[in-house]
Parts: C-alpha cells; structure tokens; sequence
C-alpha cells in the first residue's frame, strides 16, 4: 500500500525525520501500536499508535540528486502522519 | 636527546606528553543526573550499588553476543527463522537478557545489503551489542548514510556491487535493528562457536561485512 508522509513541521518531540516528509513510499510492514511519542515526551498520558515500517526510494527522497536511484531507505513513521497516496 | 634538557616540561619521566586534566565544568545535563540520581538515593528510591550495578551489566554487553545469534542463525535454519520473525523473542530464548528492547533483524542476501542508523539521535540495539561505536553517533555518518550509502561504505572499506540493491533502516521510533550477513561461503564447515568469530560488529550494523578472525 501507498501512502504520503504529512508535510507538518508542528513543534515538539517529532519522530517523523524532515527528509521524509511529503515524500510517498511503500508500506513495508506493520509493528503493532506504539505510545505517541509527540505526548510521552511530554509526560502526558500518550495514546496508542499504529506504527508501520515505510520503504521509500531514493529517487523519491533526494530526486536527480539520489546516488542510485532504485536503492531504499526503510523508516517507522506513526500512522497518524501517513495518508493513502 | 629529549631527556637532556629540561625546558621540555610538558613530557612526563618516560618522555610522553601529560594528557590534559578533564576539569571542563559540568554542563546542563550532568548536572541534571547527578542531582537526580543523588536525590532517588537520598529518598530511599535506589542505591548507588545499583546504579553501578545497570553500568556493569550495560558495560558487559558486547558485539560478543550478537555474533553468537548471528552464528546460531547460520547453523539452525528453524532458529534463522525464528529470528527472522521476532528477533527480540528469539534473543531472549538464546539466554540474552535484553530488557523491553524490540528488535528486528534484517537479512542480507545476493540481491540485498542493509546497513543500520538512527538519523533523529543514537538508537542502537544496545541492550544486546553494547554501546554504539562513536562514529554511529556522528552527525556525518547519520545524515550521509541516507544520502550516499555507497560512498559511505566504500569509506569503511565495503564495496556493493550496483544490482545489489541498497536498503537503509533508519531506526525513528520503537524498534532496534541487527543485520544478518550473509555467511561467508568458506565458512560453511565451521562449528557454530567457530562462527561467531567471523561475525563482526559493522557487519551487525552493516557498514561490513563477516571477516575471518585475526
């Protein structure tokens, strides 16, 4: 399945690096459910989170620049920063 | 002869430089743990034996026990797939005692390398290798790695031919990851504890590959 990283830039304790943000790949495998760490980081009560491994080629990442294309980078991003694509 | 004169005054007797004394001031967040951790002994909380304690058994962690899981995997194609499928499980089933940590471990094959950063800080699976090498925590090898793997590799001496396609695992969140190299065609007579001398450390990061023991 296909999904878009959100193009958020909120504030706080993020682990949705910048360099993938926006960017399309490939779900890879699911995880389970996950503490949001946007809440944990904080001390409050965190809600649980589904968190998928994403697969996303370095052409989609870096464009022309990409040093081999067809290569891939594999990411945990919560679901809550994932919409199909 | 250096040790005629005298006016050489930074070498000690056997003629070596004194190193520095370490008196920077503590910053922020040493300050932080030290009052913290005086504070939880104070109150009763925990005791300094330990405190010690944890930093003696994170301390005897080591690659050491990686590369026996690596070896175990090479030899008993059941456990590889156990391993495979909930490599935490199959850590602690091997008698590693690795805390809460998740783990996953990757394989590499004919057709795939996979190498092993955490972009965000210095996630490592530190409950089973040790601490991380200094150079896993630098801002050069977390932000390349996901730019020019290649370049980076071939920096550690590695080169992947180019139909083998690169995978990089950035380690955001929950889960820590070893690689599984692939086993060395050589080795393939060896017994399991011959094994696991061939299995470094880079290689259970990625950025090498299993090496035939010094």
């Amino acid at each position: 399945m296909k999904v878009r990283v959100h193009n958020h830039w909120p504030p706080g304790h993020i682990r949705t690096p910048s360099y993938l943000r926006g960017k399309i790949g490939e779900i890879e495998r699911e995880i389970g459910l996950f503490n949001n760490p946007e809440q944990n980081a904080y001390r409050l009560l965190p809600q649980k989170r589904h968190l998928v491994r994403v697969r996303f080629t370095m052409e989609e990442i870096w464009g022309d620049a990409a040093e081999t294309p067809d290569d891939v980078i594999e990411a945990e991003i919560y679901a809550h920063w994932l919409e199909p694509a | 002869m250096p040790h005629d004169n005298h006016d050489h005054g930074a070498l000690s007797p056997s003629g070596h430089p004194y190193r520095k004394d370490d008196d920077n001031e503590l910053n922020y967040w040493q300050m932080m743990e030290i009052a913290v951790r005086e504070l939880l002994i104070e109150k009763g909380h925990i005791t300094a034996a330990q405190v010690h304690n944890q930093i003696n058994a994170m301390d005897a962690r080591s690659p050491a026990n990686g590369a026996k899981v690596v070896a175990h995997a090479w030899s008993d194609p059941e456990f590889k797939s156990a391993l495979l499928a909930d490599a935490g499980q199959a850590s602690r089933d091997m008698g590693f005692d690795i805390g809460p940590m998740h783990l996953i471990a990757i394989e590499n094959t004919e057709s795939v390398h996979n190498i092993v950063v955490c972009t965000l800080c210095s996630c490592y699976p530190r409950n089973l290798l040790g601490l991380p090498p200094d150079w896993y925590k630098s801002r050069a090898y977390r932000s390349r790695i996901v730019i020019e793997p290649r370049k980076v590799l071939s920096e550690f001496g590695v080169e992947i031919p180019q139909d083998v396609q690169i995978r990089v695992h950035d380690s955001t969140a929950d889960m820590r990851y070893i690689i599984l190299p692939a086993q060395p065609a050589q080795t393939m007579s060896l017994s399991e504890d011959e094994l696991a001398y061939w299995v470094t450390r880079d290689s259970m990061i990625g950025v090498g590959l299993p090496q035939a023991p010094k």
